[in-house]
């Protein structure tokens, strides 16, 4: 995967570059809004990372001038303001993801993971499959090894999510947002609570696990181990 | 020196000389517009009684010819407060009337007068000076005159009292209105000084500082008093401010020291791998709980900033409810609390969705950690009803409540009944709560729980029903 960073504090973005590729993740950097957009412009990228306020070009007008000229690489808006108002406007430019600072970078990872989406099932797929675990998404039904596996509404969107980014770490954040549509952070870990159920739903009775945690940043369903 | 022009640059000296102005100008017009009338009405008398008199005397020179009308002028001439009267030959000999001697070229024009003119009667003692009077000047047709006329002494006296006293008002305004523009102008001048006397105190830093108020109810002092409430407002915040930045400090300097030991420790200890790696996953477990505090401190002061409010509209709080029943459960399960609900159907308010649900699970959040501590079966119980004019969404629990005394300081920021800091928690949520409130136009309750005999906390945010 190859990626774009646009973050003006240098520090921040020597971190990111660093450990983007310690992930395997091959990073350019554009320290300033200009030579962002145009990197942005002449390279292809699976993920663009963008801080919302930037020198020369602010991050949400790259955003909607990349959008307008049609380039639909996946964008994940960085800000320090964060608020739940803010985060609609960066949607609304075009963004794809927002992430408020000050974030992990597992969390961050995670995102773009998921954002460049080389893993995990495809959104037209109708039968998500990682091992034996089968979800069908029409009949709203599960099964593992031929065993049909009973799950509350919620738990089923909840396996959903984590079967559609199998193999890619999905943070407890992520889950909330997407299954729950909650973005703040409870103060417990309600997230643990529910996947620990889910787990015990698919896994009781089976050898493999297939629901893994991820420590300091969330959790993996795959297939092998 | 300095202390007078100051004076004269005071609002209030300034508007007195306007309206002084103003006032004088006023006056002379109308003192003007008074005599003119008035002596135009004295000029109308004048030739009406004239006019009169012509009539009878021309009765009387039809009836007997000159001889008759002499006989009459010199009658009526003998009279006291006579009028003019004179007859004169053609050559302007004077033969009959009252009148020494009239100013020249008078009897040569038939008709009135067109001016004032002197004249001198009989008897009049040498030096005083000549009268003035209007008259009308008849030709007989044998070419002798008679002239009718009467004094002016009176509208002229009349005009020049009027002109004395005019003079004499206007004076008198003047000095009054120095004599006032000292006063007030002085007095304003000294208040206000001692208003930015107060202000100077107050920029020092000195936010102790009240402006001064006279107790006489002005304008001055409404001024005062609405900067003094500003100013205990801004006393209120900023000691808040202080306690918050406080709390902060060292309620961040707690989990930054351990975070610290822990990467000391893990230095200290023998060189291996896993331990540095468990070591490592404590300390992120550590900074994100630090984080999470940041988080939850910025977004108090968000919602307290009222950022959010262009983000309200109609959600539905029965699917709020609904919705934090469903994600607590299994968390009040695991923890073996009871959570029992009773959520009214189809309950809408205008709010955030977001903001309410997360208010909402702070409470749920917070129940469900203290309720185990109470006596009995830890229960919690989520209601939802209306309520007179207000929708309430409450949180009760049976665990040991929180004293009466320290209901109003849970909601300070970082304020935790728990001394010992046992359960985690950052100290925060029911601040944010109350912030979460307070944007919705409603507040929070702290109360006593009603239900049957456990005594725990109710947690009550009550909407009002508008809109």
């Amino acid at each position: 995967m190859k990626i774009l960073v646009i973050e003006d504090d240098l520090e921040a973005a020597a971190y990111l570059v660093k450990a983007f590729n310690e992930a395997g993740i091959v990073t350019d950097h554009a320290s300033d809004g200009d030579l962002g957009y145009y990197l942005a412009t002449e390279n292809n990228y699976d993920v663009m990372v963008i801080d919302r306020m930037l020198p020369k070009r602010d991050g949400l007008s790259i955003v909607s001038e990349l959008r307008e000229k049609s380039i639909d690489t996946p964008v994940l808006i960085l800000s320090a303001l964060g608020q739940v108002d803010d985060r609609v406007t960066g949607l609304r430019a075009g963004g794809d993801d927002y992430l408020p600072k000050p974030y992990s970078f597992s969390e961050l990872l995670a995102r773009v993971e998921v954002l460049g989406r080389r893993k995990g099932m495809r959104d037209n797929d109708t039968v998500y499959r990682v091992g034996d675990l089968e979800l069908d998404r029409l009949a709203h039904e599960v099964h593992r090894a031929g065993q049909k596996i009973n799950l509350q509404p919620r738990e089923f969107r909840l396996l959903e999510y984590l079967m559609k980014h199998a193999g890619q770490v999905v943070t407890r954040t992520m889950l909330l947002e997407n299954v729950w549509d909650y973005h703040f952070d409870p103060q417990t870990n309600v997230i643990d609570v529910h996947i620990s159920r889910l787990r015990s739903k698919i896994e009781k009775g089976f050898d493999k696990a297939l629901l893994r945690t991820v420590r300091g940043a969330g959790y993996i369903l795959k297939a092998d181990g | 020196m300095s202390r007078f022009r100051a004076l004269l640059r005071t609002t209030a000296v300034r508007m007195s000389a306007l309206y002084l102005g103003l006032f004088a100008i006023c006056a002379v017009a109308l003192v003007f517009y008074v005599t003119d009338l008035t002596s135009n009405l004295l000029t109308y008398q004048t030739k009406q009684v004239v006019q009169d008199e012509l009539k009878v005397l021309g009765n009387f020179y039809r009836r007997g010819g000159v001889s008759m009308l002499i006989g009459h002028i010199d009658r009526r001439s003998r009279e006291p407060g006579a009028n003019l009267y004179t007859i004169a030959a053609p050559n302007g000999e004077i033969l009959a009337g009252n009148v020494e001697s009239l100013q020249t070229g008078v009897l040569e024009i038939e008709g009135w007068t067109e001016r004032p003119f002197s004249y001198r009667r009989f008897y009049q003692p040498e030096g005083t000076p000549g009268h003035a009077a209007l008259a009308e000047v008849i030709f007989l047709p044998n070419g002798m005159r008679v002239l009718v006329g009467r004094d002016l002494g009176e509208p002229t006296k009349f005009r020049s009292m009027v002109q004395r006293s005019l003079a004499m008002a206007l004076g008198i305004m003047v000095i009054g209105a120095l004599i006032i523009w000292f006063v007030i102008g002085r007095g304003a001048l000294q208040r206000i000084d001692r208003v930015s006397q107060a202000s100077q105190k107050i920029m020092a830093g000195d936010l102790s500082q009240r402006l001064p108020v006279s107790g006489s109810h002005d304008e001055f002092d409404r001024l005062s008093e609405a900067l003094n409430a500003m100013l205990g407002r801004i006393d209120k915040l900023n000691v808040g401010l202080r306690q918050v930045s406080d709390n902060i400090a060292h309620d961040l300097k707690t989990p930054l020291t351990r975070l610290r030991n822990r990467a000391e420790a893990a230095l200290a200890g023998k060189e291996d791998a896993d331990a540095y790696r468990a070591a490592m996953e404590e300390m992120i477990e550590e900074s994100d709980q630090l984080i999470r505090t940041f988080n939850a401190l910025l977004m108090i002061s968000r919602v307290e900033a009222g950022a959010a409010v262009a983000e309200l509209s109609e959600v539905d709080l029965t699917q709020i409810a609904h919705d934090a029943e469903e994600l607590y459960e299994p968390v009040a399960e695991e923890a073996g609390v009871r959570l029992v609900t009773e959520i009214g159907d189809g309950i809408k308010v205008t709010g955030n969705r977001e903001l309410i649900g997360q208010a909402l699970t702070n409470l749920i959040d917070n129940a469900i950690k203290y309720c185990t501590d109470g006596k009995g079966p830890p229960e919690v119980e989520l209601r939802l009803g209306r309520e007179d004019e207000t929708v309430v969404l409450s949180v009760l629990d049976n665990g040991p409540g929180i004293p009466e005394n320290m209901r109003d300081d849970v909601v300070k920021r970082f304020v935790r009944l728990d001394e010992s800091r046992t359960k985690p928690g950052t100290g925060l949520g029911l601040s944010l709560v109350e912030a979460i409130m307070g944007l919705h136009g409603g507040r929070l309750e702290l109360v006593n729980c009603d239900r049957s005999e456990q005594c725990g906390l109710c947690a009550r945010m009550v909407f009002d029903r508008r809109s």
